[in-house]
C-alpha cells in the first residue's frame, strides 16, 4: 500500500527562499523574538548573517547560545516561542525563524559540521548521565569552558529523545546523530550501554568525577491498569520503531491512541502516514484540557484523525491474543478540580461502547524515574536555581526536573546550558574539593 | 481628467513620458513596441561614428534583496550602421506622428561633423536632436560626450555649431560628473540651445568580486568606471534640476528642461515636474521591467493630478521650486519633535537604537507599568512568546529632548507611525543670514553664540 511516509515535513529552504526570508526580517532591537527564545538565542543577528551570505557566522551565533541548534530548528513550537512573538505578525506574517535556523544550521553540518572554540583544559572533569538533550548540551558547555566531560548513555544511540521520541517528519535521525557527533568532536567522551544502577555507580562516579550532571528524563510510558492492557502498544516505542526500523514496523488497520498530548499526536500521525486505515485519538477530558499545541491539534484533523474526547478505555477486547476491538466509557466533567487543577472527569454509567480495532497505542504521560536518595518535587527530581539536587555536587535538568513550566527540547537545552554554567563557577572555585559528591 | 500632453520647445507628446537614450531605444523595432505600449516619445540611442562593445558591459547594484537600485554600464553609442539608424527614425516617425522621436548625436569635435550629422538628421523628419556630452566612458576617451560636457567652452562652442546649422529643437544632455552643473548649462544657453537635458550617468565602480578580486562586472579581467543609472540617482538628479530651476541665468532663460535620473514611478515623475522639468526621461525601470511600466506612470500621474486639481503637466510644473533655499534662510526656530503613535507601533525599537546609538539618546522604552526600563531587561529563564509580547517596552520620545533630527522617523518601518510634530518653539524666527547680520559676534565666537543660546532659550544637550 502506498503510504505518506515519516519523510521531513518541511522541505529545506532554496537559498532564494532563505535569501527573501532573511531580508523580511527588520533586524529588530532588544528583539522579542530572543527573548521568547528559551535559549536566548540572538535571532536578528543570526538571520541577518544569512542575508550577508555569511552562514559560517550565522550559525555559530545560534550555537553561541543552543548546540543543539539543527535540532531546536526542527522540534520547537516556533509558534509558541519566537515566531509568535515576531513583530511582523502583528501586521503580516511572522518570519520564518524555525526554518532559517535549519538553514544555517544544515549548511554548515553538510560542509563537515560546526566547529567550536575550546578553553584550556582546566582538569576538571564532570560525567553526564543520559544523552539527550540536556545532557548533550550541558556536556557541550562544559567542554567549551576546558573541562573533561564523560556522558553515559543507556540506549545504543546518543540524542536521547531526538533519536528515538521524536518522529521523522519533525527530525529524522540523522539530524540528531550529527549533533552527537559534533558534541564528540568537542572532546566528550560517549559511552552508551552504561546506566545508572545497572553498570555505574554513584559511588563509581563519586570517586572519578568533580561533578555530575543528570539528564535522565522520563521512564516508560505509564500504565493505565485495564484488562488486556498487555497488547497496547507503548506510544515511544511506537515512534522509536518508526524512526529507527521505518519498513519492518506493524502498522494497524484500525489504529487507536490512547492520549491527547504531544507524544499522542505524533503516533496518531505515524498510524496515519505509514498505512492504517482508520485513526482514532481518545482523551477523557475535553479539547479544553487537551496538553497538545493548538497547532499540531490543527495538524492532525487535517492528517485525518479522528479525535473523540471524553472517551475513556476500559478492556482491551482480544480474540487469540490479537486484538480486535477497545471497550470504552463516555465521561463528564464533574465540577471539582483535581490534582493536575483541572476538571475532574468521571464515567458515565452504562456508557459503554466498542471502537473497533486491531492496534491501540497508549501515549498517557511518562512515569517519573526514580533515582535513589535523591528529593523530588511531585516525583521529579528536585533542583534548585543552580540545577543542584538535594545531593551537593549532583546537578540535573531536562524533563526529569521539569515539575514546574512545560518540558520541551529547548528548554532541556537551556537546562544543560545553565547547569554547566553553574556546574562551571562550583568546580572552578577556589574551595572546590575533588569529590564534593557525599551521600545524600 | 487631467490632459497628459506636452509641447517641449515645439516637440508634442501625448504625455510627458520619453524613452532616454539609452539600450531601450536602440532600435526601430524596440521604439515601435514602446509606443504601442504607450510612451510619449523617445530619445533614439546616440549616433556617431563606428564603435565595438563588450561583453559584461551592464553591472548593478543590489541592496537588502532588491535587485538594481542602479545599474551602472559601459555600453558605448549605437554600434549598429549610422544608415540602418537613420532609415529606422524615418519609418519610426512616419509611423508615429504624434509622439516624440528625437535623435542623440555626437560626432568628432569638428564643425563639419556636426553640420553633417545635423543634416541627416533633420532629413528623418525627427522632432528634435539631443547632444550627448555626458557619456563618461569610452566615447569621452575620444574626446566626446563628457568630455565636452566638462568643459564649458568646449560645450558652448559645439552648441554654436550645431545651433548655426539647425532648423528644428537642440536639446543639450549635460554630464553629472562636474562641479556645478549651472556652468555646462550657461554655456549650452548662451550658444543658444533650445533645451536642456540632465542627468546623464555619473561615474561609478559598481563592486569587486570577493572570489575572484575582479572588478564587477569582469570584461576579460578588467573592469572600471562606469555610468551609474537608476532609482539611486533620483535624488542627484532632482538636486541639479532644481540647481538649473533656481539658477538665475538658465532658470530665467525659458529653456524648457527634460528630466531624468531613477525615474521608476509617477510619485518619482511628479517629483521631477514640481522642480521644473518639462518632459520625462526614463531608462533604468524600462530595462528593469520592459516598456509596460508606462501605463502605471501615466494612469498615477494622471490620478494624482485629478486628486490635486492640477489640469496638465505645465500646471505641475515648477510649483516646488520656490521652496528651494539655502541653509542660511532657514528658520533657526522652526521646531518639530517626532511621535510614536502607539497603536501601530510593533516595538521593533529601531528607532531606539537609532536614536540612542546615533542620534539624541531622546527615546527611551517604557515597560507595562508606565515606567522607563532598560532594553534586555528579562531574566534568563523567561521564555515564551506570552512574556515576551506583554513585557514588550514601548518606547517613547522625551519630546522636550528631542531635536527633531528625523532619524527616528527614516528608520521606522511601519506607515505612518512616527510622524514628526511641528510644536512652538516659542522663539521668534531667525535665519543664519539675519543672525550673521544682527549679532556677528554669535556667528563666529563660541562665547557669543553660547550666551546667544541661553538668552534665546536654546537649550542643546
Amino acid at each position: 500500500m502506498e503510504t505518506k511516509g515519516l519523510a521531513e515535513l518541511l522541505p529545506p529552504l532554496s537559498v532564494q527562499e532563505a535569501l527573501v526570508e532573511a531580508h523580511r526580517c527588520l533586524f529588530c532591537y532588544d528583539a522579542p523574538c530572543t527573548h521568547a527564545c528559551p535559549t536566548h538565542i540572538d535571532i536578528p543577528r543570526f538571520i541577518k548573517k544569512i542575508a550577508t551570505d555569511n552562514l559560517t557566522g550565522s550559525a555559530r551565533t545560534i550555537l553561541d547560545s543552543n548546540l543543539l541548534g539543527a535540532t531546536c530548528a526542527r522540534v520547537c513550537p516556533v509558534e509558541e516561542l519566537c515566531e509568535g512573538a515576531c513583530v511582523l505578525g502583528q501586521n503580516h506574517r511572522p518570519v520564518m525563524i524555525g526554518r532559517l535556523q535549519r538553514y544555517a544550521m544544515d549548511h554548515v553540518y553538510d560542509r563537515g559540521g560546526p566547529t567550536n572554540t575550546l578553553a584550556p583544559s582546566t582538569g576538571r572533569s564532570v560525567a553526564v548521565i543520559g544523552a539527550g538533550p540536556a545532557g548533550l548540551s550541558c556536556a557541550g558547555e562544559l567542554a567549551r569552558r576546558g573541562h573533561s566531560v564523560t556522558i553515559f548513555e543507556k540506549r545504543e544511540l546518543g540524542g536521547g529523545l531526538s533519536t528515538y521520541g521524536i518522529i521523522s517528519l519533525r527530525e529524522p535521525v540523522e539530524a540528531s546523530l550529527r549533533e552527537v557527533v559534533m558534541i564528540e568532536r568537542m572532546g566528550v567522551k560517549i559511552e552508551t550501554d552504561r546506566e545508572l544502577g545497572r553498570n555505574i555507580s554513584f559511588y563509581q562516579l563519586r570517586e572519578d568525577f568533580d561533578a555530575v550532571f543528570l539528564g535522565v528524563g522520563l521512564g516508560a510510558t505509564q500504565t493505565m491498569g485495564i484488562p488486556g492492557e498487555e497488547l497496547i502498544v507503548d506510544g515511544l516505542d511506537y515512534i522509536e520503531s518508526s524512526k529507527l526500523n521505518g519498513t519492518g514496523m506493524k502498522i494497524g488497520r484500525n489504529v487507536v491512541v490512547v492520549g491527547a498530548g504531544n507524544t499522542a499526536i505524533d503516533c496518531a500521525i505515524v498510524a496515519q502516514r505509514l498505512g492504517a486505515e482508520t485513526v482514532t485519538m481518545l482523551y477523557r477530558r475535553s479539547a479544553l484540557e487537551m496538553t497538545a499545541y493548538a497547532h499540531e491539534f490543527e495538524f492532525i484533523k487535517k492528517e485525518g484523525v479522528t479525535v473523540r474526547f471524553l472517551t475513556q478505555p476500559v478492556r482491551v477486547l482480544a480474540d487469540q491474543g490479537r486484538i480486535i476491538g477497545l471497550e470504552c466509557v463516555r465521561m463528564e466533567l464533574g465540577p471539582a478540580a483535581d490534582g493536575t487543577g483541572r476538571r475532574a472527569p468521571a464515567p458515565v454509567d452504562g456508557s459503554e461502547f466498542v471502537l473497533a480495532a486491531d492496534q491501540v497505542v497508549k501515549a498517557v504521560g511518562q512515569q517519573k524515574l526514580l533515582v535513589e536518595g535523591l528529593k523530588v518535587d511531585r516525583g521529579f527530581i528536585q533542583v534548585n536555581a543552580e540545577f543542584e539536587t538535594s545531593v551537593p555536587g549532583l546537578f540535573a535538568g531536562g524533563d526529569c526536573v521539569r515539575a514546574k513550566g512545560s518540558a520541551s527540547t529547548v528548554m532541556a537545552v537551556e537546562d544543560g546550558k545553565l547547569a554547566a554554567a553553574a556546574i562551571h563557577r562550583r568546580i572552578m572555585a577556589p574551595n572546590h574539593e575533588r569529590r564534593i559528591i557525599k551521600e545524600g | 481628467m487631467a490632459d497628459l500632453s506636452i509641447d517641449f520647445a515645439g516637440i508634442r507628446s501625448p504625455n510627458p513620458f520619453w524613452l532616454a537614450s539609452a539600450p531601450p531605444t536602440n532600435s526601430g523595432a524596440q521604439i515601435h513596441r514602446a509606443f504601442e505600449a504607450g510612451w510619449g516619445g523617445a530619445v533614439w540611442k546616440t549616433i556617431g561614428p563606428p564603435v565595438l562593445n563588450v561583453s559584461n558591459r551592464y553591472g548593478a547594484w543590489h541592496y537588502g534583496g532588491q535587485r538594481m537600485l542602479a545599474i551602472n554600464n559601459v555600453e558605448l553609442i549605437s554600434d549598429r550602421p549610422l544608415e540602418v539608424n537613420l532609415r529606422e527614425i524615418v519609418e519610426v516617425k512616419r509611423a508615429w506622428p504624434d509622439r516624440a522621436v528625437i535623435v542623440s548625436a555626437m560626432v568628432e569635435s569638428k564643425p563639419e561633423a556636426w553640420n553633417e550629422i545635423v543634416r541627416r538628421i533633420e532629413d528623418t523628419g525627427a522632432d528634435g536632436i539631443e547632444l550627448n556630452y555626458g557619456c563618461p566612458h569610452g566615447m569621452s576617451e575620444r574626446g566626446m560626450g563628457a568630455a565636452v560636457g566638462q568643459v564649458p567652452e568646449y560645450c558652448e562652442q559645439i552648441t554654436r555649431w550645431v545651433m548655426d546649422a539647425a532648423h528644428i529643437p537642440v536639446i543639450v544632455k549635460l554630464t553629472p560628473n562636474i562641479t556645478n552643473i549651472a556652468t555646462p548649462a550657461r554655456a549650452a544657453v548662451a550658444a543658444g540651445a533650445t533645451a536642456l537635458s540632465l542627468i546623464n550617468t555619473l561615474n561609478s565602480i559598481v563592486g569587486v568580486d570577493l572570489d575572484t578580486l575582479e572588478l564587477t562586472p569582469n570584461i576579460g579581467g578588467k573592469g572600471g568606471h562606469g555610468g551609474f543609472a537608476g532609482p539611486a540617482v533620483k535624488p542627484i538628479a532632482l538636486n541639479m534640476l532644481a540647481a538649473l530651476g533656481t539658477d538665475e541665468v538658465v532658470g530665467n532663460s525659458g529653456r524648457p528642461i527634460s528630466a531624468m535620473g531613477g525615474i521608476t514611478t509617477w510619485r518619482d515623475a511628479a517629483e521631477f515636474l514640481l522642480l521644473g522639468a518639462h518632459s520625462l526621461q526614463v531608462c533604468t525601470a524600462v530595462m528593469h521591467y520592459g516598456f509596460r511600466i508606462i501605463e502605471d506612470l501615466c494612469d498615477g500621474l494622471s490620478n494624482w493630478m485629478d486628486s490635486k486639481g492640477f489640469l496638465s503637466p505645465a500646471d505641475v510644473r515648477g510649483r516646488s521650486l520656490n521652496r528651494i533655499s539655502d541653509f542660511k534662510n532657514f528658520d533657526l526656530s522652526f521646531r518639530a519633535v517626532a511621535r510614536i503613535d502607539e497603536a501601530k507601533c510593533i516595538r521593533c525599537d529601531l528607532c531606539y537604537v537609532a536614536c540612542n546609538d546615533t542620534a539624541h539618546q531622546c527615546i527611551d522604552v517604557f515597560g507595562a507599568s508606565g515606567q522607563v526600563v532598560e532594553p534586555h531587561a528579562y531574566g534568563v529563564r523567561s521564555n515564551g512568546k506570552r512574556e515576551a509580547v506583554e513585557t514588550r517596552p514601548q518606547p517613547r520620545v522625551r519630546e522636550a529632548d528631542c531635536v527633531g533630527c528625523r532619524l527616528c522617523y527614516n528608520v521606522c518601518p511601519v506607515e505612518q507611525c512616527i510622524q514628526m510634530i511641528e510644536v512652538p518653539s516659542g522663539r521668534e524666527p531667525v535665519t543664519w543670514d539675519e543672525l550673521v547680520k544682527a549679532s556677528p559676534a554669535v556667528t563666529e565666537d563660541w562665547t557669543a553664540m553660547e550666551e546667544y543660546r541661553e538668552k534665546t532659550g536654546i537649550e542643546i544637550h
